[in-house]
């Protein structure tokens, strides 16, 4: 019950205020299509580093929740999702809205989001610190293991083709071992001036992020949006609460899935949306009803997608590998403040990592009272031409990205991963594996050498890494989410058994 | 699967397999060997993966990817050079924030739905971009200090 002692600190002004702006800030950014949660809380970062450790990463926190269930406002009054995380919603929601039903789809959207969130949170709250005192059993050979599973389990999970995800994890590794080498101090594979201190990791999370966005936006051309806009009409909050009292099941069903979802690493919540809302329709004796503007629809997407955030961050807590995307991101902001996750976390900042859970509670209510209000707002917003919005994030792009160490370095770093990224993903490659891999890379690095050093005094290199019960259980835990993931993917391919849609310059 | 689309997938691992082939000679070759001994590892993977990526292109299995379709890259193009000139160039020989004034209004210019032939849109364009280079100024060099390279007109 640690926790409690931290509460107050959320309550000072500063605190409190960047709660507010994050979750505002967040709702509207979450509901502009082509912002996701993951690119908005990297163009953040930056606006970080003059704050102290704990308030940027309230900061960060709040546009993180509040960014995926901002993402329900443009999916029920626009049809676009404004996250991966909201394309359940849009089934159920968007119905609803057409129905004359918009405000109450958002109430129930926001309602839902809440009660999913905090309960993630809480989860968030029990599960850490039992996890992170389980971490100090970790030696160097169990931290590199670990690290690598981060890269594999994100990388087979993630992707669509396990070997390109798996791909795409070696080359952020790789370029994580871009610079000088701390130990030897010997240069590795520095091309180019801009790469002599290495690379800048929250350069490259904004390049990786928001330049494909970017890019995206400008290969759509000069389309108008074209997009019809529903008229939201008032309804009583009360009757809403009354239908998310009465909609149990799909509450329960919704909460529990996206909190499961949430603490396997590398599964987001698209999938935590989309499973919850499957398992709704299910179990629902009105399952008929799913898919033609049925509330419950709504409540188990929004619930389940929320509820996702607390539990997405109990493995990068603990154990340095992040439950989602926008983790890893989260991971960077920890890191450039000289926060290392883990037991010395819980041990050393614990005013830190309190204060920054708890406003992650404080903030599902903030979000939830807000959203109501927002929602209005955020659906203009989310009509700003995409023109507007990829020149915006661009300039975003570049000043972020300088403001890091005002090296002119980090600008072309980002852009140059930015573009290499856009190209990449559209041959079925992924931002996150990569991402993993140039975050996770040192302390992998860091760990193997260190490794190898003991090894070579005691029993050798290979019964040092491959023996020991940790050891091994990390090892088949990295070699099944491979398996498993082939497989599916071999299921998939067979089920489907039609070629992906391929096309031509 | 058309010739085209295999290439598309050809030329992108074709790539990544060289660059593969190339960190894993650089790591095996360069001096002192403690320095390369964690990329000797990371290369070893990253040019098995990529050689089975490049073989699988090659054999026309690879699937997933939209590639990039002639209307795609016709409506990218412009965008991506601009892009490429304000970041590369411009932004260090004009200074941040006339290179954004400029790449901004362009961009806003190039990609904006509403029609050239009309003076309303262009001024819209022109209010939206002073009132974006505004906000970029108060944010980043008087809230945030961050002190960018000399302008060239100030």
């Amino acid at each position: 019950m640690e926790f409690i002692y931290y509460f107050g600190n959320v309550f000072e002004p500063v605190a409190f205020m960047l709660l507010l702006v994050g979750t505002i800030g967040g709702l509207i950014l979450g509901a502009t299509p082509g912002l996701s949660p993951t690119m908005a809380v990297a163009l953040l970062i930056p606006f970080t580093f003059h704050l102290e450790a704990v308030q940027g990463l309230i900061l960060l926190g709040a546009a993180y929740t509040s960014t995926v269930a901002g993402g329900a406002v443009s999916a029920i009054l626009l049809k676009i999702p404004g996250a991966p995380a909201n394309i359940a919603t849009t089934l159920d929601g968007h119905t609803m809205a057409k129905k004359g039903e918009g405000a109450k789809a958002l109430q129930l959207s926001f309602l839902a989001s809440a009660v999913g969130g905090v309960f993630g949170v809480l989860l968030l709250i029990f599960l850490t610190p039992l996890l992170a005192q389980w971490a100090l059993a970790f030696g160097p050979s169990h931290l590199f293991w670990l690290a690598i599973l981060g890269v594999t389990i994100i990388g087979s999970l993630d992707s669509a083709s396990v070997v390109k995800g798996l791909l795409s994890g070696c080359i952020g590794l790789w370029l994580a071992t871009i610079g000088f080498d701390d130990i030897m101090g010997a240069q590795r594979f520095i091309f180019h001036d801009s790469l002599g201190g290495g690379i800048n990791i929250i350069a490259a999370l904004i390049g990786l992020f928001a330049i494909p966005q970017v890019l995206t936006m400008f290969a759509k051309g000069r389309q108008g949006d074209g997009v019809e806009v529903i008229t939201v009409q008032k309804h009583s909050i009360k009757d809403a609460i009354k239908i998310l009292l009465g909609s149990k099941r799909a509450m329960a069903i919704g909460t529990s899935v996206g909190s499961i979802i949430g603490l396997i690493p590398g599964v987001g919540g698209q999938i935590a949306g989309l499973v919850a809302y499957d398992q709704s329709k299910k179990f629902s004796p009105d399952r008929e009803k799913f898919g033609t503007g049925h509330p419950e629809g709504v409540i188990a997407a929004e619930s389940a997608n929320n509820a996702m955030v607390g539990p997405s961050l109990v493995p990068l807590l603990t154990l340095s590998i992040p439950g989602s995307p926008t983790a890893a991101v989260l991971l960077g902001g920890l890191l450039i403040h000289g926060i290392f996750p883990g037991s010395d976390l819980f041990d050393n900042h614990p005013d830190v990592a309190w204060t920054f859970i708890n406003s992650m509670l404080i903030g599902q209510v903030l979000m939830c009272i807000f959203g109501l209000y927002v929602a209005g707002l955020a659906a203009k917003v989310a009509q700003v031409p995409q023109s507007v919005m990829a020149a915006v994030v661009l300039g975003l792009s570049v000043f972020g990205a300088y403001s890091v160490q005002s090296s002119m370095g980090d600008v072309y770093v980002m852009m140059s991963l930015g573009v290499m990224m856009f190209f990449l993903e559209r041959f079925g490659f992924s931002a996150a594996p990569l991402v993993l891999g140039l975050i996770l890379g040192p302390i992998a690095e860091a760990n193997f050498i260190q490794g190898s050093m003991i090894a070579s005094a005691t029993d050798g290199v290979g019964s040092y890494f491959l023996s020991g019960g940790l050891n091994i259980i990390l090892i088949g835990t990295v070699v099944a989410s491979i398996i498993y993931s082939v497989v599916m993917e071999l299921r998939q391919h067979r089920i489907t058994n039609t070629p992906n849609e391929e096309t031509q310059v | 699967m058309s010739t085209m689309s295999r290439t598309q997938h050809i030329i992108p691992s074709g790539i990544i397999f060289a660059v593969g082939g190339w960190i894993t000679w650089i790591s095996y070759t360069q001096e002192p060997a403690e320095a390369f001994l964690f990329p000797r590892l990371i290369s070893t993977a990253f040019v098995l993966l990529a050689g089975w990526t490049f073989v699988k292109a090659l054999l026309g299995w690879s699937k997933i990817g939209s590639g990039i379709t002639r209307s795609m890259a016709i409506n990218l193009f412009p965008g991506l050079v601009i892009s490429l000139i304000y970041v590369f160039w411009a932004a260090k020989a004009l200074g941040f924030y006339t290179a954004s004034a400029i790449g901004f209004f362009v961009l806003l210019s190039l990609y904006d739905p509403a029609p050239h032939s009309e003076m309303k849109s262009w001024i819209k364009r022109g209010v939206i971009t002073a009132c974006f280079v505004a906000v970029m100024y108060g944010v980043f060099a008087m809230l945030l200090k961050v002190y960018t390279p000399r302008e060239i007109l100030f």
